[in-house]
């Protein structure tokens, strides 16, 4: 265990967390958007900075990668932390402007009118590379990954074509914080417009519904080292 | 692209997949361009996933997804030769080739390219072609150097 | 060649070469560095080889092909020995005159000599040419003697001498406390002491670690350390096993740029014959010292230069930062302790193992040692690199090594440090150069480019300029280093293009702020240095072109016509014939008049002017 203290008061945090981690978990809030407890930190968005003084020495630096270490003092607050915070947003914002959780961070922060144009290409994505950590860490497809670089990176599947090792499994649609990654299941078809990717999907042997796509069926036989009973997927979650 | 020049490569650093870079590398210079089979294999023989391969195919200013043309043209951006005039340079070359940075001349003769410093910075404005350094440049001097490279080719096909 | 198992062996065979080499035989010396190179000095050497052969000189005259000496801007650049006469800008004709007169009769061709183009002085020996006399060549001197594809130049130098000191006389603790001493700090940029970090990566628990030489020299407007590698690549590696030793590493990289081909040729071949001769591999020498060393080629990524991106590169992976609140030198490649140093740092070491940290010390000021290798390009007359001890006021470097600006035009500002660094304008040209002050000045030394500007550049477009390579630099990653150099460049082209408005400047400050304070490499962390230090000193600039729509260099295109002086055009027709909008009329001998709407403001029509009639206003 390693004591550190935040904002102020001391908190006892083990030994590999990050200081996002423990201060989420003690109810301070920091905001973050490409921090995902079950993925690895990123430090992407930069929201989720906050001030470390470590050895008499205080730098700004993300929560969500700096590890908890013995007797650093951590603060949250400060006018420097907010300002940067605050201008970290204003830049994120033209990427998408509509994104409800961009809003409200932006509503919190009192940022009213935005000083940056939307960029033309604005696609709603704002580059947190959560989808390409979860396609890789969690679902293990990777089917997507970053492309380019500087300001012309994106996230795609290979050749900007269609995401040919994607298996419809929606993680990353779930956990995207702009909504920018749609997912429309129609009868017997599941698409991901953005991964250009169309599957079909199976019905659940009770009740009807489309409920998985076969190709994460295929995916999910091949990963696990138990194999699932024969008719484990004929049945949707509900029916089972 | 032949699977045998790919395997040829991979054996150059013993299919030691953290020499992916390299391997990538000279498939480029090979080819003039990274051929998607030769990606899938690689990724394929390597297990390397084609993911990876792609975000360095496209983080990386030598690696190329479209072939580059025959004489491959690199403009000096350093700011050597920034400050000596380089932009009037390749203003001078994209008028003359009807093509901006990163494009190739439709019958692939000429591709135009802009680079962040070759090192050669005594000699700014420096443009590159080939591999050939060409120094103080001017436009009158490009005229001349695109005539000589497309002469050259003619000199060849005679 | 057979293998050197001992220190003795090396001397012997030291001793052989330097029997066989009779330092009376005249020797001509051809740079085939890249910046000769492309004036052609392969053609040059090769009419001399002719030369040579033809007359039946074969083994009476010696003929080398070395590295860069520096002075490129005077290429092709042949010294002739005993004598040292030093010829420029030579061509393949002059070869026969070089041979029969210089060679053969020992007479001087004036027509060759270096002239100074503001005394108009001529020199005879390289070492007198103003440019040479006011430097300190420490590590870049042995470039001009030696053939960088053949280790028997460097032997004959006392090369490997630092490495067989090390293990026949001192421990790896003596080597690195020397180093410790000599207080060498990194030449790639920071300036952190070598020596404390080698400490670091040797008493890390870990006990496989890996030394790494930086050679993806990426500073648009630096090229020291290509010249070092493909003129004297054994000087690095010596430096490199001798720091392996030192910090008990038993594997090496060299990440070099592959946009520096000769560099990984020279470098390659070194690494044979350091291999050939037991000088790597196992039990070097027979000390029972085991290390070897990998060239990896970098593929163009001026971030893949930080420390933590060129350790991903290494591995195989996107070579982009990562967040290192260890230290790569505990935890770097694979995880293991990982000690970086660029090129020219390494460079240093065998001097300082050979000749000890009390001579390095001698050179210098008090917190920074040695030499520093600097690229002195842009509107200066001896452009080239050139090498000071530490601490060396501006002015000496730009006017004295520089021979000042060409032309009638006034200094402006002298850039350091790359994309990382700054402009620092005249009143501070009597600062010695060297980390801190740089520092102290908003700028930074960087790797070493010193880039020279005039009167007819303007500070905005260098801003716009730096802000233009980082945008496409930035990995992109941190939205603060990512869309904060985007927006950045965004106003500054704004205000190039005369759109600029009140409150851009404090807009700049703000984003400049944020980008500085929230990213996580270094790159993101000085991006915005050009911006800062140019807003610094010369803000005036900036709002003559958001307030009065005017550059006052004359360079923003949008803000500038060009126009024909008709007293001074003769009407020869050049710019018209040479414009690429057709945008120039008159008849042939009488004065060329330029429309507007049709000007693209290319400025070739004044490039092409022999009579300097067309003007910006």
């Amino acid at each position: 265990m390693v004591n550190l203290t935040i904002d102020g008061k001391k908190y006892q945090a083990e030994e590999g967390q990050n200081v996002l981690e423990v201060a989420l978990e003690n109810g301070i809030e920091i905001p973050h958007l490409c921090y995902h407890e079950n993925l690895s930190p990123y430090g992407g968005c930069r929201l989720c900075l906050v001030e470390v003084t470590r050895n008499g020495r205080a730098f700004l630096t993300t929560s969500c990668t700096y590890p908890c270490l013995d007797g650093i003092i951590v603060k949250t607050d400060t006018p420097e932390v907010l300002r940067a915070r605050r201008l970290v947003l204003e830049l994120l914002m033209p990427l998408a402007p509509e994104a409800p959780q961009l809003q409200a961070l932006a509503r919190q922060m009192e940022i009213e009118e935005p000083r940056f144009k939307t960029d033309e290409e604005a696609d709603d994505c704002i580059r947190c590379g959560l989808c390409v950590r979860a396609c890789t860490e969690l679902v293990g497809a990777q089917a997507i990954t970053f492309s380019g670089r500087g300001y012309r990176k994106t996230v795609e599947p290979p050749f900007g074509e269609e995401a040919l090792d994607c298996i419809g499994c929606g993680t990353c649609v779930f956990l995207c914080p702009t909504g920018c990654i749609q997912m429309v299941d129609k009868s017997a078809e599941r698409t991901i417009a953005r991964w250009q990717r169309t599957l079909p999907l199976k019905a659940c042997s009770s009740c009807g519904r489309y409920y998985i796509p076969f190709a994460q069926i295929e995916f999910a036989r091949q990963k696990s080292r138990e194999a699932p009973a024969e008719d484990w997927f004929d049945l949707c979650p509900d029916c089972r | 692209m032949e699977v045998k020049e790919i395997e040829r490569i991979m054996e150059k650093y013993d299919a030691d997949r953290t020499d992916v870079l390299g391997m990538l590398m000279d498939i480029q210079e090979k080819e003039r361009y990274l051929p998607r089979e030769a990606l899938r294999h690689l990724s394929e023989k390597l297990s390397v996933p084609l993911t990876r391969l792609y975000n360095m195919a496209t983080f990386y200013e030598a690696l190329s997804l479209k072939p580059l043309g025959r004489h491959q043209i690199h403009v000096c951006m350093g700011t050597a030769c920034h400050v000596r005039g380089a932009a009037r340079i390749l203003d001078k070359l994209e008028s003359s080739l009807s093509i901006k940075p990163g494009e190739v001349t439709p019958d692939l003769n000429f591709g135009l390219k802009t680079v962040n410093c070759v090192g050669a910075c005594a000699l700014g404005p420096v443009v590159q072609v080939n591999g050939e350094y060409h120094g103080n440049m001017s436009a009158l001097k490009v005229e001349r150097m695109l005539k000589r490279y497309s002469e050259a080719d003619k000199e060849k096909t005679e | 060649m057979s293998r050197l198992n001992s220190v003795g062996e090396l001397e012997k065979l030291r001793a052989e070469i330097l029997e066989k080499r009779d330092s009376g035989r005249p020797c001509i010396t051809t740079c085939l560095g890249t910046g000769c190179h492309a004036y052609a000095s392969q053609d040059v050497y090769n009419a001399l080889a002719e030369e040579i052969s033809s007359r039946g000189l074969t083994g009476k005259v010696d003929l080398r092909g070395t590295g860069c000496h520096g002075f490129c801007e005077q290429g092709p650049i042949v010294v002739i020995f005993p004598g040292e006469i030093c010829y420029c800008r030579v061509q393949p004709e002059d070869a026969a005159d070089i041979v029969a007169l210089t060679v053969l009769e020992n007479k001087v061709i004036d027509r060759l000599l270096y002239e100074d183009p503001v005394s108009g002085q001529k020199y005879e020996r390289e070492s007198e040419i103003p440019f040479y006399k006011n430097q300190d060549r420490l590590i870049l001197g042995q470039n001009r003697l030696i053939d960088p594809q053949n280790i028997e130049d460097y032997f004959a130098l006392g090369g490997y001498k630092a490495l067989a000191k090390a293990l026949a006389e001192m421990t790896p603790e003596d080597v690195l406390e020397e180093v410790k001493k000599a207080n060498l700090r990194g030449r790639g940029g920071g300036g952190f002491p070598a020596g404390v970090k080698w400490e670091t990566t040797r008493q890390a628990p870990e006990k496989e670690k890996y030394v790494i030489v930086n050679a993806d020299e990426g500073d648009p407007g630096a090229y020291m350390d290509r010249s070092l590698l493909e003129g004297n690549p054994h000087l690095v590696l010596e430096g490199l096993i001798l720091g392996a030793y030192a910090i008990g590493a038993a594997k090496g990289f060299v990440y070099v740029r592959q946009e520096y081909p000769l560099a990984v040729k020279n470098l390659t071949l070194a690494v044979q014959q350091a291999e050939e001769h037991g000088l790597l591999g196992d039990d070097i020498l027979g000390s029972g010292f085991d290390f070897s060393v990998s060239i990896k080629r970098g593929a163009g990524a001026f971030v893949s230069g930080e420390s933590s991106a060129l350790v991903s590169a290494i591995e195989g992976q996107v070579g982009e930062p990562r967040p290192k609140h260890i230290n790569t030198a505990i935890s770097g490649l694979w995880g293991k302790p990982t000690n970086l140093n660029n090129v020219e740092t390494w460079a240093n070491v065998p001097y300082i193992i050979e000749r000890g940290a009390g001579w390095f010390n001698s050179t210098g000021n008090e917190q920074n040692k040695g030499t520093k290798i600097f690229s002195l390009v842009g509107k200066v007359n001896n452009t080239g690199l050139v090498e000071v001890p530490m601490g060396t006021p501006l002015r000496k470097i730009i006017d004295d090594i520089g021979g000042g600006i060409p032309g009638d035009k006034r200094f402006k500002a002298v850039q350091t440090g790359g994309p990382s660094g700054g402009c620092i304008p005249e009143q501070y040209l009597d600062t010695p150069v060297d980390f801190d002050r740089l520092k102290e000045l908003g700028s930074m030394m960087g790797s070493g480019g010193m880039i020279i500007m005039d009167e007819d550049n303007c500070m905005v477009d260098v801003a716009k300029y730096f802000m233009h390579f980082l945008k496409d630099e930035s990995c992109g990653k941190c939205t603060s280093c990512r869309e904060g150099t985007k927006r950045m460049y965004e106003i500054l082209d704004a205000i190039t293009r005369g759109e600029g408005r009140e409150g851009d400047l404090e807009l700049l400050e703000e984003i400049a702020w944020v980008t500085e304070n929230a990213s996580l490499c270094a790159l993101g962390s000085t991006a915005a240095n050009p911006v800062l230090s140019t807003l610094r000193y010369f803000r005036d600039e900036y709002e003559a072109h958001i307030k009065e729509k005017r550059c006052p260099a004359k360079v923003c295109k949008a803000l500038i016509r060009f126009t024909i002086d008709p007293e001074k055009c003769d009407g020869c027709g050049r710019c018209k014939r040479n414009c690429p909008e057709g945008a120039i009329t008159g008849e042939l001998k009488s004065p060329m008049t330029i429309d507007s709407s049709l000007c693209s403001r290319c400025g070739i029509c004044r490039e092409v002017c022999h009579l300097d009639a067309v003007t910006a206003e």
